[in-house]
């Protein structure tokens, strides 16, 4: 077998193991199973289905949970095995440094998919059971926005995973890496909206055209996130209230996947780096 | 410098600095294929750097490394890692995992057939133990497991960083039975160790370091001849008889001690027939002799400057 795979796999067997994807899954299928209970009761009157219904409050959720598990997952991936005293016998065996950075990251990330997965689609399953009492079933297009809320939510948490995995590799400590994950998620998932709300009050209009701040939005993968769940199909979008933020949210859909990707591939790019510079 | 054939390991003036410190001077040392070196040295003295450097999993700051020709830390690293293994100094594992796991994950990473973990896990004592999770071992059976790993895939060198510390004595010697086989078996072993007179038969040479620098390296018998230490002579006479055995060895014995009936006396071990014809003469009165040569313990501290060297008892009579 590949040592990628191996790497991946020892992490998922690991995860498994100390009840880490329980846990996980168990959190996101309580908040998921949670909110289609709720959000059955508002979605009569307007029309909207159940489904897209819970498809946006699951996106909203998400943006705080996702990145917070995964940062939990991967911030010790490197620093803990250090740590740990592991890492020296790891490393004198016949695997590039990026293979493990790589390994470890798939592994966390199979571990999210696995709790999303699992803990969305009982959403998905109780949706189908509850459809047949309400007006609405779930129509294509609802199917279509659970699925992409899924595979969106993986591609966060991969990106979040990607971003814990870089403080792993550049701190000496446990306990700064633990540090600097909740730095990580303090920024991007609360400071950075409010600064850039701030940004667009202070300035009133006059520097920050529509296209800066559609560029500043790629910036937070969250705020990627949100763009493509939550204005990028017609109901959801209707329902978040964020069709149409000024002229943003007219960004095409593959950039905002490309640019999830990038939030994925950059800092595993310079965790690999970071990491062959590492003398343990 | 050029590694022949038979130089599994070379190092060629390599040296490893962090910052202002230094972890290890430039030092020149080569193992040949099939040969057993101790590196012997206290803690600090730059064993775990050395072979550091050797795994690849550092470069050196200056001069070069080279495994059976290539450069560990540089592309084909990978490719020498296969052929090593390497028991770290302080083992730890993830205690949720079983033996077996562990173990099977670390064959993964060589390739090397599954089918082998049992035999290795057998081969370490823990073939009982290969279902339960490795939190619950001894640390003499995670030592143990941390040798089944060093195992896996029959390497060519082994790396064995402190292989006996901390376990008790049958441990021990269980360790070194290993390391015989393996050596049976023609693989080159470098144990590191602080324990010299322990792993002294267990190796064909050995390379004494301290603070940093290769201080020695050779087999016991050279080092013996390269830095001759007095033997020890203790003796129990007749009561009241010291000075007349001090007289008879005075050319060449010093007196480091003197009681009613008992005497220690240094003898350099040039001098070594005339004590002992001196001895025969001294029969009537001499009750007891035991003849210490030095340790290789008692080498390294005169290297190190360290005082209080070990003895090893070679020789003693009752006449």
């Amino acid at each position: 077998m590949n040592a990628l795979l191996t790497i991946a796999g020892q992490e998922v067997r690991a995860g498994i193991r100390n009840r880490w994807a329980l846990a996980t899954t168990l959190i996101l299928a309580a908040l998921a199973l949670s909110l289609v209970l709720l959000g059955s009761t508002p979605g009569g009157t307007t029309g909207a289905s159940p489904a897209a219904v819970v498809v946006v409050s699951l996106a909203s959720l998400s943006i705080f949970l996702v990145p917070l598990l995964a940062l939990l997952l991967s911030f010790d991936a490197v620093v803990g095995e250090a740590e740990r005293g592991t890492l020296l016998l790891l490393l004198a065996y016949p695997l590039a440094r990026w293979q493990i950075v790589l390994g470890k990251f798939l592994g966390h990330t199979a571990i999210l998919a696995l709790a999303t997965v699992v803990g969305y689609g009982s959403a998905a399953v109780l949706l189908v059971a509850t459809a047949g009492q309400g007006a609405t079933g779930p129509s294509a297009a609802d199917w279509q926005a659970f699925a992409g809320l899924i595979g969106t939510s993986i591609l966060l948490g991969a990106a979040f995973a990607a971003l814990g995995g870089l403080a792993s590799v550049m701190v000496r400590e446990r306990a700064t890496a633990a540090g600097l994950a909740v730095a990580l998620w303090l920024v991007f998932v609360l400071v950075y909206d409010a600064a850039l709300l701030g940004l667009l009050v202070v300035d009133e209009g006059r520097l920050v055209s529509g296209a800066l701040f559609d560029a500043l939005l790629l910036l937070n993968p969250t705020d990627v996130y949100r763009l493509i769940n939550l204005t990028g199909s017609g109901a959801a979008a209707l329902l978040s209230g964020m069709s149409a933020p000024g002229e943003a949210g007219a960004l095409p859909l593959p950039l905002l996947y490309g640019a999830l990707a990038a939030w994925i591939l950059l800092p595993l790019g310079l965790a690999a780096v970071f990491f062959a510079r590492r003398e343990p | 410098m050029t590694s022949t054939a038979s130089e599994l390991v070379t190092l060629a003036a390599a040296g490893k600095r962090y910052g202002a410190l230094t972890a290890l001077h430039p030092t020149s040392l080569t193992l040949v294929a099939g040969e057993t070196v101790a590196l012997v040295g206290h803690n600090g003295a730059g064993k775990t750097t050395l072979m550091k450097l050797m795994l690849g999993v550092i470069r050196p700051s200056g001069g070069q490394v080279r495994i059976a020709g290539t450069d560990p830390a540089g592309r084909r690293g990978a490719q020498v890692r296969r052929r090593l293994g390497f028991l770290p100094e302080s083992v730890a594992f993830n205690g949720a995992m079983t033996g077996a796991e562990l173990l099977g994950f670390y064959a993964r990473l060589k390739r090397a057939p599954a089918a082998d973990n049992p035999g290795l896990l057998q081969r370490v004592g823990l073939a009982e133990a290969a279902g339960r999770k490795v939190a619950t071992y001894s640390k003499g059976m995670r030592q143990r497991l941390a040798l089944a790993q060093a195992l896996i895939g029959a390497p060519e060198l082994l790396l064995l960083d402190e292989p006996t510390s901390g376990l008790d004595p049958e441990s021990r010697a269980e360790v070194y039975e290993t390391i015989d086989r393996l050596r049976d078996r023609g693989a080159s072993i470098l144990i590191s160790t602080h324990a010299l007179a322990e792993v002294e038969p267990h190796v064909d040479r050995v390379a004494l370091m301290h603070r940093g620098r290769l201080l020695a390296a050779g087999t016991v018998a050279e080092l013996r001849d390269r830095l001759p230490l007095p033997l020890r002579v203790r003796l129990r006479v007749r009561h009241c008889t010291t000075g007349r055995a001090i007289d008879q060895l005075a050319g060449y014995a010093e007196t480091l001690w003197r009681g009613a009936d008992r005497l220690e006396l240094a003898v350099d071990p040039a001098d070594r027939a005339a004590l002992i014809h001196d001895l025969d003469r001294l029969r009537e009165i001499v009750e007891e002799v035991e003849i210490l040569a030095p340790g290789l313990d008692a080498l390294y501290c005169r290297l190190t400057g360290d005082p209080a060297p070990l003895e090893q008892a070679t020789a003693g009579e009752t006449p």
